[in-house]
């Protein structure tokens, strides 16, 4: 029920911002989402920030597969 | 793009099938409903239905918000539009839901002045370039997306605009979760609970459906791999609980952020379901502090009484009761051009999944 | 739109040329053999990065006069104008006319203009038709048969999110240019190496996915894609899973599929990479005994799935 995908954050000032996604990037809005810096990682949905993505519980999930 | 073309990786891909087929060889039937119309057009897309053993059977649920707006919204919508000093900003979504006379996307050939956006920050930037409009924003969706209107209330009462507002048509999940349990008549065995609402949410408020119901429980990411493995870790549960397997972006507890910025707009309320009706406490409307931006206060729309065209089953479609071939207007008179029914409409919807899939 | 197509105007104008559905018809004149086509361009916004609606508005046509194995040699330009369109607006949409048509060498020939109320129009409408020499007359999809491979010029989708990166309400930045380009020098590099290409046809309105099936039902046979193989430029691709966009129905301007026999693929491959327009070409797949009528997408994820054709156009979505 909603798309939405991670893309990487390079500018932040207050709740607006700049992220990117391969060639791709677009302003967002970070307004739902505390503790960001550039750099990191975000889920974006209708344009806002709504989560961080954790680089280490995604690595974690694929070793869990790949270990099967 | 990372953390999407890992998760698309073909070898982890025909591996969690293989794990699959094993742990189902011999075992009866097990149904998932996948409750995210965005799980849906994912499984739709990747063709994982072919992937799966014939006795794990997949059902599409109530996720797909342009499929459970009723028609009224629509109406209202239409009618809004029609309103010289409107203009009407919306998701692409909403375009062409059918309403009981006319579309938003007939009114617009008509004339009326409608404006698609990707987000409430540019329906914002509207309301600021033609002040003498106004924007109506339809505010559809489920926690994932009403935190988003939210924001922009809030953001307009800010700056003192005078003409934003939005029709609100916010649903939330698990009370609709808990009407199809209690509605025991598609005999689930697991969910595959949506991803992007519970980043919102967490998965705390699922807990009752392994808890009172015995129902095992996923929350799952959108990607092939994500789908496969949620499956997997369902059909491994020996006890029903309440599992994240997209675990990347969805705690427990969920983002309180986002959460306080919708309580601080919306208050829960009871909500009608397209196809399920009326589900107590399972939308949003928009609190008295903020009537202002509320489009339905502000204009009073004036509808006719809505007109359904009975043959068509979205609602049971909706239920995971039947399947869009069993019904009559499948493909005859609905079809992605002329949709009848909303789950025709939605690109994510179950119908158009089926229609243009063909799965 | 293919339905009113067959439910309007091919039962008002039943007539033996218009019912083969080419891209142009086939005329004769005498000893000679022209193809004639004409396209209406809407367009918004009107500029749009690597283009505008004039370029856009000489290279369509062209394009279609170029498939059906024509050398496109006249057009004609007619002009709907709204109200209180800027002058400069109107030069800058005509002088791009000219570069474009000078471009593919064709001349502009005959033309109309209107004024119409403001809202009557969106800013400007153009219409152009064209004419073309036929030199290659073994074109058709009847001489499309199972085995022979389907190629594609060029990443698709590129048109599509080049207009949509600049929209209001939508805007983002993907460094994507539309592919909007004349085609009839690619076509007839393509031409002369071969004499087994069965068919070409340009995947504008509807996307690859569409065009193919369009092939398909057509023929009588079926196409098997492979994903994998389907070239998707980087910033396309994203800006597609972003608004929930499936670039097989994404508008092409300068692309063309190509099906051609197995024998001289590698051939025709290799002549249309030597142009600029089709320096990323791919053999995407085969046309199949099987799944006759249909086109099948052999998926990344290692399974097999139906395309069907999308005749509105794909809106931008959230959910």
């Amino acid at each position: 029920m909603c798309l939405a995908i991670p893309m990487k954050v390079i500018s932040i000032h207050g709740n607006e911002g700049t992220v990117k996604a391969g060639n791709l990037s677009r302003r967002a809005n970070f307004s739902l989402l505390k503790g960001v810096k550039p750099g990191d990682y975000v889920l974006l949905h209708a344009g806002f920030a709504i989560e961080k993505v954790d680089a280490i519980e995604a690595k974690g999930m694929l070793k869990l597969i790949r270990e099967v | 793009m990372r953390y999407v073309d890992e998760f698309r990786n073909r070898k982890l891909i025909d591996k969690i099938a293989r794990l699959i087929r094993e742990k189902m060889a011999g075992r009866a039937e097990y149904k998932i409903m996948e409750v995210c119309g965005t799980h849906t057009m994912a499984i739709a897309r990747w063709g994982l239905r072919q992937i799966l053993p014939d006795n794990v059977k997949l059902i599409s649920g109530p996720g797909c918000p342009v499929c459970v707006t009723p028609k009224k919204y629509i109406d209202k919508a239409v009618a809004l539009s029609r309103m010289p000093e409107v203009t009407i900003a919306t998701f692409g979504d909403m375009l062409r839901v059918p309403g009981s006379y006319s579309s938003l996307d007939k009114e617009r050939s008509a004339g009326a002045s409608v404006k698609l956006v990707y987000s409430t920050d540019d329906a914002l930037d509207i309301a600021r370039k033609y002040p003498r409009r106004q924007v109506v924003f339809l505010g559809i969706g489920f926690e994932t997306t009403a935190p988003t209107v939210a924001a922009s209330i809030l953001e307009a009462k800010k700056e003192g605009l005078k003409n934003y507002s939005v029709l609100c048509g916010h649903k939330t999940m698990p009370e609709a979760l808990k009407k199809l349990v209690v509605d025991n008549r598609t005999r689930i065995d697991g969910f595959l609970l949506p991803g992007h609402v519970s980043a919102i949410i967490g998965s705390l408020p699922y807990e009752f459906l392994a808890e009172e119901y015995s129902k095992s429980c996923v929350v799952g990411g959108f990607e092939p791999v994500d789908i496969l493995e949620s499956i997997f870790m369902l059909i491994s549960q020996k006890k029903p609980k309440v599992e994240i397997e997209y675990s990347r972006i969805t705690h427990p507890s969920g983002n309180s952020t986002a959460r306080r910025v919708m309580e601080r707009v919306f208050v829960k309320a009871d909500s009608v379901w397209r196809g399920i009706g009326k589900v107590r406490s399972s939308g949003l409307r928009i609190r008295k502090d903020f009537s202002d931006f509320d489009a339905d206060i502000r204009f009073s729309p004036n509808i006719r009484p809505v007109r359904e065209d009975a043959r068509c089953i979205c609602g049971d479609v909706l239920k995971g009761v039947k399947v869009p071939p069993q019904c009559a207007l499948f493909g005859r008179s609905c079809t992605p051009e002329h949709p009848v029914g909303a789950c025709m409409v939605s690109s994510e919807g179950t119908c158009a999944a089926y229609y243009k899939y063909g799965v | 739109m293919h339905q009113l197509i067959d439910s309007l105007f091919m039962k008002e104008f039943s007539n033996s040329i218009l019912s083969q559905r080419k891209d142009s018809a086939i005329l004769k004149l005498g000893d000679e053999k022209i193809a004639f086509t004409t396209d209406t361009y809407v367009v918004d916004p009107i500029f749009f990065p690597g283009g505008d609606i004039g370029s856009l508005a000489v290279n369509g046509t062209i394009n279609d006069i170029s498939v059906c194995g024509a050398k496109p040699i006249f057009i004609s330009l007619g002009l709907v104008i709204e109200e209180g369109l800027p002058k400069a607006v109107l030069d800058r949409v005509i002088k791009s006319v000219g570069a474009a048509s000078r471009a593919a060498g064709v001349k502009v020939v005959t033309g109309d203009t209107k004024v119409v109320e403001r809202g009557s129009a969106d800013k400007i409408f153009i219409n152009t038709s064209g004419i073309g020499k036929v030199s290659y007359e073994n074109l058709s999809v009847g001489k499309i048969k199972p085995g022979d491979v389907v190629l594609v010029s060029g990443p698709i989708g590129d048109h599509a999110i080049s207009v949509l990166s600049v929209r209001e309400g939508i805007a983002f930045r993907a460094k994507v240019k539309s592919d909007s380009a004349p085609l009839n020098g690619l076509i007839f590099q393509a031409l002369k190496v071969s004499k087994n290409i069965a068919f070409m046809r340009d995947p504008t309105r509807g996307g690859l996915a569409t065009t193919l099936n369009e092939i398909t039902k057509l023929s009588g046979f079926g196409i098997a894609l492979e994903e994998k193989e389907i070239p998707v430029r980087e910033g396309v691709r994203e800006a597609c899973e972003l608004l929930g966009l499936d670039p097989l129905y994404l508008a092409c301007e300068g692309r063309v599929v190509i099906i051609v026999s197995k024998n001289d693929a590698a051939k025709v491959l290799s002549a249309v990479r030597k142009s600029r327009e089709g320096r990323a070409a791919r053999i995407i797949g085969t046309v199949t005994k099987e799944h006759k009528g249909r086109v099948y997408l052999n998926t990344l994820a290692g399974s097999s799935r139906v395309l069907d054709m999308l005749s509105g156009e794909q809106l931008p979505r959230i959910c």
